[in-house]
């Protein structure tokens, strides 16, 4: 990518992409937002950083190949619905927990995760292609 | 049927498989003497079958099992009456002296732990078929003796011959198998009958059933193309391609008899027609000339043993058919006879290849110094195949001609076929038997020597046991042929025959065959040369037949193959296309479900504003001639969609399909960087004008649907469940997101495992690279002989 303004605010931009996906992730329970979407944001933001930087360093930022995030977060959700058959329940059925920390309520919950799951599946599969279709004449 | 006896004979069933658990594990510990203790599982079950002799013999069959899927009316049933009785020590007999056979056989064979747990692991299957009394049971275990064999015979899997033998048995055996599925199904659908208890117990049900014929057409396919009846005989020598152990076992003594224990269970069932008692004769008549004459026509000693078996099944269902109690009297005691002698045999067979190097006739000779002891065991076998006094065989004869002997046509016929069969099967025993023994040594044998004790135990017990068993003939009767017959007439039959001289037909017609089978064994030479003439004469046979069959297979999915995947990508859109738009048009058009065409709605001017965008959108994605300004008229067409959602109230929904869109537009662009198409679109207008017709018509698809479906009355009960419960029980402010990660988790989860494989996929796709592709397949109508 030749212009210089670009690859100067990709790097910015991509890491307030991937905030703001968490951010829409985490509230995606009770205002609008979720997994699915977060996940999609946060695979913009490594298109973004790629086009801006190359493919080679948003691999070597990600440490993982995105399709192992991805299969983690397919992991990470079957584990969240299993999570209810030792407790007696059926496949998938929610479980909640209230913990205090530092005088805070947190809902933490087994939905919580496997939203997780969906965001990492997504943010994984789309940014493999994603990446795939930019590195072009060398992998 | 809910007396359930779960006591020790559960372990016949059990004992076999434990052992094909254990076989690799002993095997690596202990070598070839893992045979050994192996041996002793088939021989326990062997005892404990014996064991309920008792209540066999007075006619008290005996049931256990377990339901298996009650709400089917499956169970898993056994039942052990004389006929199961005589089949299970068959099978655990002989099984075990195969197991000790195999053990000096493949003697330091890198495969040998492989083998025994096959072995075992078929005959685990083998008695579970002779006994099993539900039918699905009986299907099961028939499946598995078939896979079973196809491991066996392909045992030696890098030779190409091997494969060939094995993959031919599947595909025979288990199109069988499947005709024996259909005809199983058929008689519980037809009848209710749910076992063989059942069907022994139901009379006239399966005569009287206006599905009789084809019933009894599917049950003899399976029957026929397990036991190797013309024309389906072709994969028993080629499964000689078998270890022989195997041929031993499954192709001579157990599996192949199958066939044959289907027909005597079902024939109180079945039999005493018309149909039953002309097809049977027919096919088994005809399977025991053209066996018997192409086991003359062989030199080496595997195939002319393998043809003498296709030859005795032949003799086997003939009799069955034909009639008359002592009819199958005789097959029983022929069944008997058979695979104690010609287990041994093939075990004989081995030996000498193990012993001097090869198993061709016209190379062996003057054996019997070197290898006693194989000599006496194939004497003991070949006599009692020859059906001499005072062995076994010559018991199943006698029986066989007074079963067969009459003045009228058929019974002439049969007899003349019998006797036939029967001389020719004579001579091939004694060429078994006694040319590799007797004459000169041939210079091409060196140290031909006796093998170890694993060697000639099992053909010498076998073939001890053939000469036993009819010096105590009485007691064998008592004990195991006269419950057997009882249970294939479906009444109590005692048989008498013993070795003891008596004048009369039979006899004569003895004498007759063994006259005409020593003329056969002296006139070998010259036979074997008219015999090859005729076969090379006729040139085509089933074998060929098999593979023209299998080669026309081949080539018909290649076709249809190429016909669906032609490799273009316009091809696939514009079928998926064309049937997307013919799913959504055509049921609308055929059972007027078209809307009615709204009236214009009132929309604020932001509205309009935005609708007009998105139309202008698509308008320039018709226009323009630039396909990147496509990709991104098309982007502005989708964020015109997203403003609109937003109006309607759903932020979640235009929130992703802003993102949707926007990557949308990147990825597009992006592939189309990578397909290195031109920068213009320059298709001619005679592929403009279909394609936009196709395009049309899938949108006025998708438009006239959505149209319907707002037009349809609102049932508002899963929304207000929602609204209800969203926070209630779930915890949640956001109904959307509540429902995809609770309510609907699973659907979720489903969708995610798609995007992955997706993304696979794709990313698969993105690899290949033109040029770099991987080696074409062979075609395999090339590689088979």
């Amino acid at each position: 990518m030749k212009s210089i303004i670009f690859r100067f605010t990709a790097p910015y931009l991509s890491v307030l992409m991937l905030v703001f996906s968490v951010f829409v992730l985490l509230r995606g329970h009770n205002e609008p937002g979720g997994g699915f979407i977060g996940g999609l944001i946060a695979a913009s933001a490594f298109a973004i950083y790629g086009i801006a930087a190359g493919v080679a360093s948003v691999r070597r930022a990600l440490t993982f190949h995105p399709m192992a995030i991805a299969a983690s977060g397919l992991v990470l959700a079957v584990l969240s619905g299993v999570l209810s058959l030792p407790l007696g329940d059926r496949f998938l059925t929610a479980q909640w927990a209230f913990p205090k920390i530092f005088g805070e309520e947190l809902a933490l919950s087994t939905p919580l995760f496997f939203d997780i799951g969906v965001y990492l599946v997504v943010t994984g599969a789309i940014t493999s292609i994603a990446l795939a279709l930019e590195e072009r004449d060398h992998d | 049927m809910t007396a359930t006896d779960t006591g020790p004979l559960f372990l016949v069933l059990l004992f076999p498989l434990l052992a094909a658990a254990l076989a690799p594990l002993l095997t690596s510990a202990l070598g070839h003497r893992a045979a050994w203790p192996l041996a002793l599982a088939p021989a326990a079950a062997f005892a404990i079958v014996a064991a309920n002799g008792g209540g066999v013999s007075a006619g008290q069959p005996l049931l256990f099992g377990f339901d298996w899927i009650p709400s089917l009316g499956i169970r898993f049933s056994f039942r052990l009456d004389g006929l199961s009785f005589a089949f299970a020590l068959l099978v655990t007999g002989i099984g075990a002296a195969v197991v000790l056979y195999a053990g000096g056989y493949l003697k330091g064979h890198p495969g040998q732990g492989r083998f025994f747990s096959f072995i075992l692991m078929f005959m685990a299957a083998m008695v579970g078929l002779v006994l099993a009394d539900d039918l699905m049971t009986l299907l099961v275990y028939w499946e598995l003796t078939s896979i079973t064999s196809f491991l066996l015979i392909g045992f030696d899997h890098e030779r190409e011959r091997a494969r060939r033998g094995a993959i031919q048995a599947l595909v025979i055996t288990g199109g069988g198998g499947l005709a024996l599925m259909a005809g199983l199904i058929l008689i519980r659908w037809a009848t209710g009958l749910s076992s063989m208890s059942e069907i022994l117990g139901s009379g006239e049900a399966l005569r009287q059933s206006a599905y009789y014929v084809p019933v009894l057409a599917l049950i003899l396919v399976a029957a026929f193309t397990k036991s190797a009846q013309v024309p389906f005989h072709v994969w028993l020598p080629n499964a000689m391609e078998a270890p022989t152990p195997v041929s031993a076992y499954l192709h001579s003594a157990t599996m192949v008899k199958a066939g044959v224990y289907l027909l005597m269970r079902l024939n109180p069932a079945l039999g005493d027609t018309a149909a039953w008692e002309t097809i049977l004769p027919l096919f088994g008549g005809a399977t025991l000339i053209t066996g018997a004459l192409l086991a003359l026509a062989q030199t080496d000693m595997k195939l002319i043993l393998a043809y003498t078996t296709v030859a005795s099944l032949g003799l086997m269902i003939m009799l069955i058919g034909a009639g008359s109690e002592t009819a199958v009297e005789g097959a029983v005691l022929y069944l008997l006879a058979h695979a104690l002698f010609k287990g041994g045999l093939f075990m004989v067979a081995g030996s000498v290849d193990h012993g001097a190097g090869t198993r061709d006739l016209t190379a062996l000779g003057g054996l019997r110094r070197a290898m006693p002891i194989t000599f006496a065991a194939a004497l003991l076998g070949a006599l009692s195949m020859g059906g001499l006094p005072p062995f076994f065989g010559f018991l199943a004869k006698e029986e066989t001609y007074s079963g067969l002997a009459g003045l009228d046509t058929r019974a002439l016929i049969l007899t003349g076929v019998a006797v036939a069969g029967n001389a020719l099967m004579f001579s091939a025993a004694f060429l078994v038997a006694l040319k590799p023994f007797l004459g000169k040594q041939p210079e091409t044998i060196h140290h031909p020597h006796e093998g170890p004790v694993l060697l000639w135990i099992g053909p010498m017990t076998l073939g001890l046991v053939g000469l036993v068993a009819a010096l105590g003939a009485s007691f064998t009767h008592h004990v195991v042929s006269s419950p057997m017959a009882s249970a294939v007439m479906g009444e109590a039959v005692d048989i008498h025959a013993v070795i003891a001289f008596h004048w009369g037909v039979p006899l004569m017609l003895s004498l007759l065959t063994v006259g005409l089978g020593i003329a056969l064994y002296l006139a070998a030479g010259p036979v074997r040369a008219v015999l090859q003439k005729a076969v090379t004469g006729v040139g085509w046979g089933p074998d060929r037949g098999f593979d023209q069959a299998m080669g026309g297979l081949v080539r018909l999915a290649f076709s249809v193959t190429r016909w669906l995947q032609s490799g273009r990508l316009d091809f696939y859109m514009t079928t998926v296309f064309v049937i997307v738009a013919a799913a959504l048009l055509l049921p609308m058009i055929a059972f007027g479900g078209l809307p009615t065409v709204p009236g214009v709605p009132a929309l604020e001017f932001y509205e309009w504003t935005v609708l007009f965008m998105a139309a202008a959108g698509v308008i320039l994605v018709l226009i323009t001639r630039n396909r990147l300004t496509a990709i991104v008229s098309l982007g502005v067409q989708g964020f015109g969609v997203a403003l609109l959602f937003m109006f309607m109230g759903a932020p979640d929904l235009s929130f992703t399909q802003f993102m949707v869109e926007t990557l949308s537009v990147v990825i597009l662009a992006l592939v189309m960087t990578r397909l290195r198409v031109a920068v213009d679109d320059h298709r001619p207008w005679i592929q403009v004008v279909p394609d936009a017709t196709i395009a049309v018509a899938a949108g006025a698809g998708f438009g006239l649907l959505l149209l319907a479906v707002t037009q349809m009355p609102f049932n508002a009960a899963l929304s207000d469940f929602f609204i209800r419960h969203s926070y209630a029980i779930a915890h949640g402010h956001n109904i959307v997101n509540v429902i995809i990660v609770d309510f609907r988790g699973i659907d979720t989860m489903g969708e995610i495992g798609v995007v992955m494989v997706t993304g696979l996929a794709i990313l698969a796709l993105i690899r290949i690279r033109v040029g770099r592709r991987a080696p074409a397949m062979p075609d395999p109508t090339e590689t088979t002989p």
